[in-house]
């Protein structure tokens, strides 16, 4: 038992220094999902200026007026219509006309002046959906201004106007806050999942596999010495992707990191048994490479990353199930986010764990048929 | 011109000077100086060892590289100013070429046809030439990947060929290639000067190939040392040669190991029984009586060309000091007692089938323990895939295999533990330093603290690794790279090694070197058995078995096997003519076509 962990530990050992000692390498592995992580956090929000907006405004009266003044002042809005019946909404939502469409009910004026909080809506066209919700988050903080100018000359307390807001075709939008975090466990995926399968191969083609075959290693001793590696690399780049969200983008932590660690963890043994089946099954580093690539896309696009997967049709649906990246990304926003602790992500963590069991025994499976 | 009988030379060389900037900065003079001509109409070789710089000067000849100085004119065009007039008028064949593995022979051939604008017209009239020379006919439809060595090489041949050069540049064009492919191939060049009068240069680390050249080039570290006829060559050992009979009871190897310690000897290397030794002077004008040679009966011999090259070297190069001197640390292999009289390796009726193929047809033999055993054989002959069962990376069809008492397949790590597998091709870790590869594989076996740091500073000690210890692997020269999965293979002190054509494309030097090792380790009572395209080499071994199509032929000790030679009036018969006897012999009885499958599925 000692003499295999031992063993394991020189592979492991070796496989790190392939990996790390040529300062190309070491770029390629640690550069891209930092860079990544920055283009694709940027590329998930805009810096609106002139979002079209309409306005259906049924109070016409000063305060309405002074708040759709804010609106219109802020330099971010631009209001392309006043709209005069509610059926009219769907219309410019539909044809991508506005963004988004504030509604300010009959009553407004009467519920400021009683003191109380008067609400307003923003309907928001939630198929862009981080258009939507930057639009919509700007409402809301043109509303804040407004409120505390408002209380400041009118007095009260409590916020003066609440803001309710409804995204069409996409009730829960999606940010960048909610993207980034999901980042960390997509960029693990690609990287364990490439690294692992790359590395037997890579072995294959050269020719050194028959050496790790004739010295005393048994097949699953080269299968965890193989994975560690790639677990360890990938952690990695996981805390750099977590390094960028908290330190460049600013997104507050709000759960632990022994939890997230965890989910991650669990999350790449799923990907790393995925790796090794691809490395069973391909005889070139270039089959590894497209059959990764294949198995990366169906992942990331019904994880729930970019389509929020309530708003894909019910068999894809079914589908997401087997998808171990559709509960690392829950599980990492909501670690994130919330703050969630054990008893919140067990639910995400025991379909990985079981995801695990199944690609790790495949693979187990299919490399001991290959070695023999 | 003025002699008319001369031809012109064809090119012409004159102090040229390379230089390359080596890995770690330093200037490392591939080319120094070097002067030569060659005449059109002629067959001229390059030999040297590793690191002689016959391929810069080949490269240098194509257009590839500049010089840094001298001139080069080839075709009567300096070649550093307008290399593409040269190489529209020349062929060069690098040492891998590029044939497209997923293409057949057609397509390949069609491919470099079009690269080089080769006309339908012409291809009509050139195809069926250069498909009856190769011999390639049958196979135009096979993927240039499924086709031998030999064959791959014919390949490579004729898609040089497609556009009629003027001159021929070959870089070591036998490398790798069985002992029949090699004499096909040469029956193809000597075709091509003698009946089409082209020029051809090549390459070579087959010394024997120089016989068939006007010309040779001895080239050693940038410089040529000597050029002329091989007989020129071979004349430098004049008086020198003898073959020196072993006294009763000594193996001819264990004479020859003697002889190289000894610096009044060149060289050494057993010969039918016999040793050939060269002798810095010849014996009766030498100033004291050769040590190792007393009480050896000695006679002339008449001067191969390799004792002329080896004088020519030994007079350039530090003498062979440095030659290896293999200590064990302690016995390696257990007790013979211990398994009672087994043999080490017992290999009997073993089938291998791939598919309809049967790669190792009812192979049986035994290897006793301390033995070296060659195997010997074709590309496509089953050794390889003899190997692989035998290593346990491979299961077997049919029969039985005992390695050291055990299946090493079923025996799992411990049957492993005791096995020491170097493989065809350089496998070791490229991107890792020699000590970081020596200090992976001794964790693989299991070695650990002062025994881990004791074995690794044995490995690099014995095989003169230490001023490569931090260099990347990769980038090793070819011998040290052979010697580093020598040493990988050795530090867990195996009691069979298998060594799968250790020598293909090794330098002479570094051949016996290699040998040399072999020999001791042999004497310290590990096994060895070893697959060679070297003929001679088989002289080393206590026992041979010739391999064809997956049968073996024959099996004895290499003078049983070199009796089975036919006799050639006036020529004195060599391993490599049983061999070559042997197998046609086999051939001729089954007619049947040889697939000439790669070995490896």
């Amino acid at each position: 038992m000692l003499a295999a962990l031992y063993r394991i530990l020189a592979l492991a050992r070796k496989e790190l220094l392939a990996v790390l000692k040529d300062r190309r390498s070491r770029f390629s592995l640690l550069l891209p999902p930092i860079l990544q992580c920055l283009v694709f956090g940027y590329a998930a929000t805009y810096d609106l200026t002139s979002v079209p907006y309409a306005v259906l405004d049924q109070s016409r009266d000063p305060a309405s007026h002074d708040l759709l003044a804010a609106i219109d002042g802020s330099g971010v809005f631009h209001r392309v219509a006043n709209l005069d019946r509610a059926a009219d909404i769907a219309t410019y939502i539909n044809e991508q006309r506005v963004v988004l469409v504030i509604q300010i009910g009959q009553d407004f004026e009467r519920q400021l002046a009683s003191g109380k909080s008067a609400e307003i809506q923003v309907i928001a066209d939630g198929r862009n959906s981080n258009t939507a919700g930057t639009a919509t988050s700007y409402v809301g903080a043109v509303v804040g201004t407004f409120n505390a100018s408002w209380r400041a000359a009118h007095g009260g307390s409590g916020p003066a106007i609440s803001v309710t807001s409804r995204a069409w075709y996409n009730p829960n939008l999606e940010t960048r806050w909610a993207f980034i975090p999901s980042l960390i466990v997509t960029l693990t995926l690609n990287q364990g999942l490439l690294l692992t399968a790359m590395s037997v191969v890579r072995e294959r083609e050269d020719g050194t596999f028959d050496q790790l075959l004739v010295a005393p290693f048994r097949p699953v001793e080269i299968m965890i010495g193989k994975t560690l590696p790639s677990m360890l690399v990938a952690i990695v780049q996981a805390t750099n992707a977590l390094l960028v969200a908290e330190l460049w983008f600013r997104i507050p932590f709000a759960g632990s990191f022994v939890t997230l660690y965890v989910g991650i963890v669990v999350f790449l043994l799923a990907t790393v048994g995925i790796g090794l089946f691809v490395s069973s099954v391909s005889a070139t580093m270039q089959q590894a490479m497209i059959y990764s690539m294949v198995a990366i896309m169906p992942f990331s696009l019904l994880s729930g990353l970019t389509t929020p997967l309530s708003s894909m049709p019910r068999s894809l649906q079914y589908l997401t199930l087997i998808n171990p990246l559709r509960y690392a990304i829950d599980l990492a926003r909501r670690v994130y986010l919330e703050g969630a602790g054990f008893g919140v992500i067990v639910s995400d963590l025991w379909p990985m764990a079981l995801i695990a069991t199944v690609t790790l025994s495949a693979a187990t499976w299919m490399f001991r048929r290959r070695v023999q | 011109m003025t002699a008319a009988t001369a031809p012109a030379p064809i090119v012409r060389g004159r102090d040229i000077a390379k230089q390359f900037r080596g890995a770690a900065g330093d200037v490392v003079h591939a080319l120094d100086g070097v002067s030569f001509e060659i005449a059109a109409g002629s067959l001229t070789a390059l030999v040297g060892p590793d690191g002689a710089g016959k391929t810069t000067l080949l490269r240098l000849t194509a257009g590839l590289l500049v010089a840094n100085s001298g001139s080069l004119q080839v075709l009567d065009i300096d070649v550093a100013h307008d290399p593409q007039a040269v190489q529209s008028r020349i062929a060069y064949m690098p040492q891998r070429f590029g044939l497209y593995e997923d293409l057949t022979v057609q397509e390949n051939l069609d491919l470099y046809a079009d690269l080089r604008g080769v006309s339908k017209e012409e291809r009509r009239t050139t195809y069926p030439g250069l498909m009856e020379m190769t011999a390639l006919g049958p196979f135009t439809r096979r993927l240039a990947g499924e086709l031998s060595g030999g064959m791959k090489q014919k390949l490579g041949l004729a898609c040089t060929l497609v556009r009629s050069p003027e001159l021929l540049v070959l870089d070591e064009p036998t490398v790798g290639v069985d002992p029949l492919s090699r004499r096909e191939l040469w029956e193809i060049l000597l075709h091509l000067v003698r009946d089409q009068h082209l020029t051809v240069m090549l390459s070579t680390s087959y010394l024997d190939e120089a016989q068939w050249c006007q010309h040779v080039l001895v080239m050693h570290e940038g410089r040529v040392l000597a050029q002329g006829a091989p007989n020129d060559i071979s004349g430098v050992a004049a008086g020198r040669s003898y073959l020196a009979e072993p006294p009763a009871g000594q193996k001819a190897r264990d004479l020859q190991a003697r002889l190289l310690d000894d610096a009044a000897v060149v060289d050494a290397v057993p010969e039918g029984g016999l040793v050939r030794v060269v002798c810095a002077e010849p014996l009766e004008h030498a100033a004291a009586p050769i040590q190792s040679l007393e009480g050896v009966k000695t006679t002339l011999t008449p001067p191969r060309f390799e004792d002329g090259f080896m004088i020519l070297l030994r007079r350039v190069a530090t003498p062979r000091s440095a030659a290896p001197r293999m200590t064990m640390d302690e016995p390696a292999a257990a007790p013979a007692g211990e398994r009672g009289a087994e043999a080490e390796v017992a290999v009997s009726d073993l089938v291998r089938k791939f598919g309809t193929f049967t790669a190792v047809d009812h192979v049986s033999f035994e290897v006793q323990r301390g033995e070296i055993f060659g195997l010997l054989g074709p590309n496509g002959a089953g050794k390889t895939t003899t190997f692989r069962m035998l290593c346990g990376l491979l299961s077997a069809t049919a029969g039985t295999l005992r390695v050291t008492g055990v299946d090493v397949r079923a025996g799992g790590a411990s049957a492993r533990r005791r096995i020491g597998y170097v493989a065809q091709k350089f496998s070791l870790y490229a991107q890792l330093s020699v000590t970081e590869n020596l200090d992976f594989f001794a964790g693989a076996y299991g070695l650990k603290g002062d025994r881990k740091r004791d074995r690794v500073a044995w490995a690099l000690r014995q095989f003169e690794l230490q001023p490569f210890a931090t260099e990347q692997s990769g980038r090793l020269p070819g011998g040290f790279k052979q010697r580093l999965a020598m040493a990988a293979a050795l530090l867990h002190e195996p009691e069979t090694l298998f060594l799968d054509e250790p020598t293909s494309g090794a330098d002479p030097q570094a051949r016996r070197d290699f040998w040399r090792r072999i020999t001791l380790l042999a004497a310290g009572g590990v096994t060895a058995i070893v697959t060679t395209h070297f003929m001679e080499e088989a002289e080393y071994c206590d026992r041979i078995a010739v391999m064809d199509a997956g049968h073996i032929l024959a099996q004895g000790t290499p003078a049983e096997i070199r009796r089975r030679a036919r006799p050639i009036p006036g020529h004195e018969t060599t391993m490599e003519d049983a061999f070559i006897a042997i197998v046609e012999t086999s051939r001729g009885v089954d007619p049947t076509e040889r697939s000439p499958v790669t070995e490896s599925p």
